[in-house]
């Protein structure tokens, strides 16, 4: 399919159509569509259960315009195996790319051990986890990939505790682990560094692990206009990473022009309002913490990269 | 409609819901200062941004939520979010 | 072409049914091992290796990746293979709803064995029965040459375009798949024949988008079970039709739904299913020889239940009694449950006693089950358990 430039109306040309019941301004939405569109037509989807299958698949209502199966929660990447499987027992694996995808909990939790074989056996298969920190199709509960400090439904604020108490599963380092050729993150406020990733990782043979950092206006508590804005200042105060690792070296990181200190990103979001009480002083200070940790770690502020 | 066997849906059926009913709010473009660059249509988490006959971008108010991230995103200034009035 | 079948050989149960299923020609294999299954799909990884079988080997991490890759698999139109017992075909249980509802003619051998705990390896049936209410076809192999004819016709039946629901054999574990019996397979160009290649009636292609695995609301669920139930249904005819064309083919007739032994004048008829029907036919034979007259109901198709054949019977006789190799605790044996409540809707008159045995692996001889039936007392004591050990048991069992 030729890049269309300028066009139209999307509805005759995206693989991702509007309609679709997502919540005004998810950034889930908007990351699935510019995966699909940079994946082009010839891709079969295996999306695990929520949000995303959720609100595009109300029978009979269907925001897909490529081969899409769902199945379960916990077993995306086992029937995306299958899927690839077959293609190469039928001799179409050469020309069709198989996207695998789902959010954080079906990722980082629940779906982590059929994630784990799926590497390891190295199946030819882009893993793309949509993450917005929380299980968020299921009303707000905390997930492996909750940062800290967050309030959710089930790490909630309370006299006791505050928000959510450890922090994100590193799940980019153990795609590496388990010698995944390519494995890369970005926000949906870089569309063109998510479309280039895509299409470079679909361009490599075998797992390839992407991780996209969703703003959702609902769970995160933010105005449904600041999607982009928050997705860009999680990037620029150091708490999300925008990396690529490729057979097991940093080869990219997106440098960060100007040092953001970590109250501008969580300001805007509810689920951190409790760290601009007296009571969080000492929590929003870790935050600021672990952002420093990760510019140190991968070089984000103009350090060669390591 | 009809089951098929293992109940399928069929591509390009979401777009008969229109989901422009929800918004509270409409992007009104302005084609005077929109240089038709691009970011709104990029960012728009439907996709439901157009392009009009004068090459200038539009909303198709048939999907468009109100989420106003196309008018936090122009660089140009070029889009308002007005209260939709029924 | 050659078109035969090969000569008998004595070989191990599990090698004949992975050469049953290497024949029926699976695209794609996906399989964890469990214990008993495990031989089958080590041979079958040998068949591949030696590149005697064209399939991608998927070397999964657990059984609920095994069933969903071959969900995959089968969804991308690929035929696909699996196998499991017990605690996997348990760990299975959610994806078996969506393999059936998804209308995918997948087939899985099961090698039936209990479910922990305590862990028990050994034979019974209550793996297959967790797997019930699933929508797979459910058939029972009485010994390794019905084993091994049932995975050809397994594939049949799945791929049928009136049924396309998934397939699950069941095969005792350890009893059928680890003992060596006489078995005669097809040679290839036979089971080419008899099988053709699969042409799937969906399947997830590029050049024809389509989306599976919707959400249903309260509005239209309910309709969609109708429609798998209207599939096991057809599949009531389509198994005995399958069957009947498979002995036209080779000669060897197997009943497709249920098949009767002494029953045209019984006054008591024993019920059963699997490699139990053997004891079962024994014990027929020594009621007889004590002038009781017995008689055999073997039940091959549990799912789809068929309740007419079974009605049609055990009409005319007087007594039923049921052995059944899985028990729903808090209720009772499951196959005497089903059995009794098909009787009763079609007013057959018959008193239905309902044993439960065999279950870890206890064996149930002839002998035993000519006591149950001569002792009119046991079905009601001990809740019909067979064979009961009372050193075992407490003070308030």
């Amino acid at each position: 399919m030729p890049k269309v430039i300028a066009p139209r109306n999307p509805k005759e040309w995206s693989l991702f159509t509007a309609g679709h019941t997502a919540c005004a301004g998810c950034g889930q939405s908007l990351g699935a569509r510019l995966v699909l569109n940079a994946a082009g037509p010839r891709t079969i989807l295996v999306n695990a259960t929520g949000c995303l299958e959720v609100f595009t698949t109300r029978f009979p209502s269907s925001a897909w315009r490529v081969p899409w199966l769902h199945s379960l929660f916990e077993n995306a990447s086992a029937v995306g195996s299958g899927v690839e499987a077959a293609l190469k027992a039928l001799g179409k694996a050469d020309d069709v790319n198989v996207i695998v995808q789902g959010g954080d909990g079906g990722t980082a939790d629940i779906g982590f051990g059929s994630l784990s074989g799926m590497f390891e056996r190295g199946h030819n298969i882009l893993y793309v986890c949509y993450d917005n920190e929380a299980y968020m199709n299921t009303g707000i509960q905390r997930s492996g990939l909750t940062p800290f400090g967050a309030s959710t439904t089930t790490s909630p604020v309370g006299s006791e505790t505050q928000g959510n108490t450890t922090g994100k599963k590193d799940l980019p380092a153990i795609a590496v682990a388990h010698r995944v050729p390519y494995v890369a993150t970005t926000t949906v406020a870089y569309p063109k560094d998510l479309e280039k990733k895509v299409k470079k990782a679909l361009s490599i043979k075998g797992p390839k692990y992407l991780q996209i950092l969703v703003p959702c206006p609902l769970g995160w508590g933010h105005d449904t206009a600041l999607t982009i804005r928050l997705a860009r200042l999680a990037v620029q105060s150091g708490i999300f990473p925008v990396i690529e690792v490729e057979n097991g070296k940093l080869t990219s990181v997106m440098r960060i022009a100007r040092k953001v200190p970590v109250d501008e990103y969580l300001k805007p979001q509810a689920r951190f309002r409790h760290l601009f009480t007296p009571a969080g002083r000492e929590e929003l200070e870790q935050v600021q913490a672990i952002a420093d940790a990760n510019i140190e770690r991968f070089g984000l502020m103009g350090a060669a990269a390591r | 409609m009809k089951f098929l066997p293992g109940v399928p849906a069929f591509p390009g059926t979401s777009l008969d819901n229109h989901t422009g009913n929800w918004r509270t709010e409409r992007p009104v473009f302005d084609h005077a200062k929109c240089t038709a660059c691009e970011l709104c249509e990029q960012y728009c988490p439907e996709p439901c941004i157009v392009v009009a006959e004068d090459g200038k971008f539009d909303a198709d108010l048939d999907y468009c939520k109100g989420c106003g991230i196309c008018a936090e995103v122009c660089p140009f200034d070029a889009i308002k979010m007005v209260l939709e009035l029924k | 072409m050659a078109r035969t079948l090969e000569k008998t050989q004595v070989m191990e149960g599990s090698r004949a049914i992975a050469a049953s299923v290497q024949r029926c020609r699976p695209q794609v294999i996906a399989a964890y091992p469990i214990t008993p299954q495990t031989h089958i799909v080590e041979y079958l990884a040998q068949a591949v290796a030696n590149g005697q079988l064209n399939a991608e080997y998927v070397k999964v991490e657990s059984e609920h990746s095994a069933i969903s890759a071959v969900l995959g698999a089968e969804a991308t139109g690929a035929r696909s293979y699996t196998a499991s017992s017990s605690q996997g075909v348990l760990l299975m249980n959610e994806v078996l709803y969506n393999v059936a509802a998804l209308r995918l003619p997948v087939v899985m051998t099961v090698a039936n064995r209990a479910i922990s705990q305590p862990i028990n390896i050994w034979n019974d049936h209550q793996d297959a029965m967790s797997a019930r209410d699933t929508g797979f076809i459910q058939i029972f192999a009485e010994d390794n040459q019905e084993a091994c004819d049932l995975h050809y016709q397994a594939y049949k039946i799945a791929e049928h375009k009136d049924v396309l629901l998934p397939v699950m054999v069941c095969v005792d574990g350890y009893v059928l798949t680890h003992s060596y019996e006489p078995v005669s397979l097809l040679d290839q160009d036979m089971a080419d024949d008899f099988l053709p290649p699969y042409e799937p009636s969906w399947a997830l292609d590029v050049d024809r988008p389509i989306t599976y695995g919707v959400m249903l609301g309260p509005g239209e669920y309910l309709e969609h079970k109708y429609v798998l139930q209207q599939a096991q249904k057809r599949a009531l005819g389509v198994i005995e039709d399958v069957a009947r064309e498979f002995g036209t083919l080779t000669g060897r007739m197997h009943a497709g739904l249920v098949e009767a032994y002494r029953l045209e004048d019984a006054e008591v008829a024993l019920v059963g299913m699997g490699s139990l029907v053997s004891s079962l036919r024994e014990a027929a034979d020594e009621l007889r020889e004590q002038g009781i007259k017995a008689g055999v109901l073997k039940i091959r198709t549990f799912r789809p239940f068929p309740a007419d054949r079974i009605v049609q019977a055990l009409a005319g006789v007087r007594r039923v009694v049921v052995i059944d190799k899985g028990y729903s605790l808090g209720s009772g044996g499951i196959l005497g449950m089903e059995v009794t409540a098909a009787l009763a809707a079609h007013g057959v008159p018959a008193v239905v006693d309902r044993f439960t045995g065999g279950l870890g692996g206890r064996p149930i001889p002839a002998s035993t089950v000519v006591s149950a039936v001569l002792n009119p007392e046991l079905p009601r004591s001990q809740d019909g358990f067979l064979d009961l050990k009372p050193a075992y048991l407490g003070e308030g069992d």
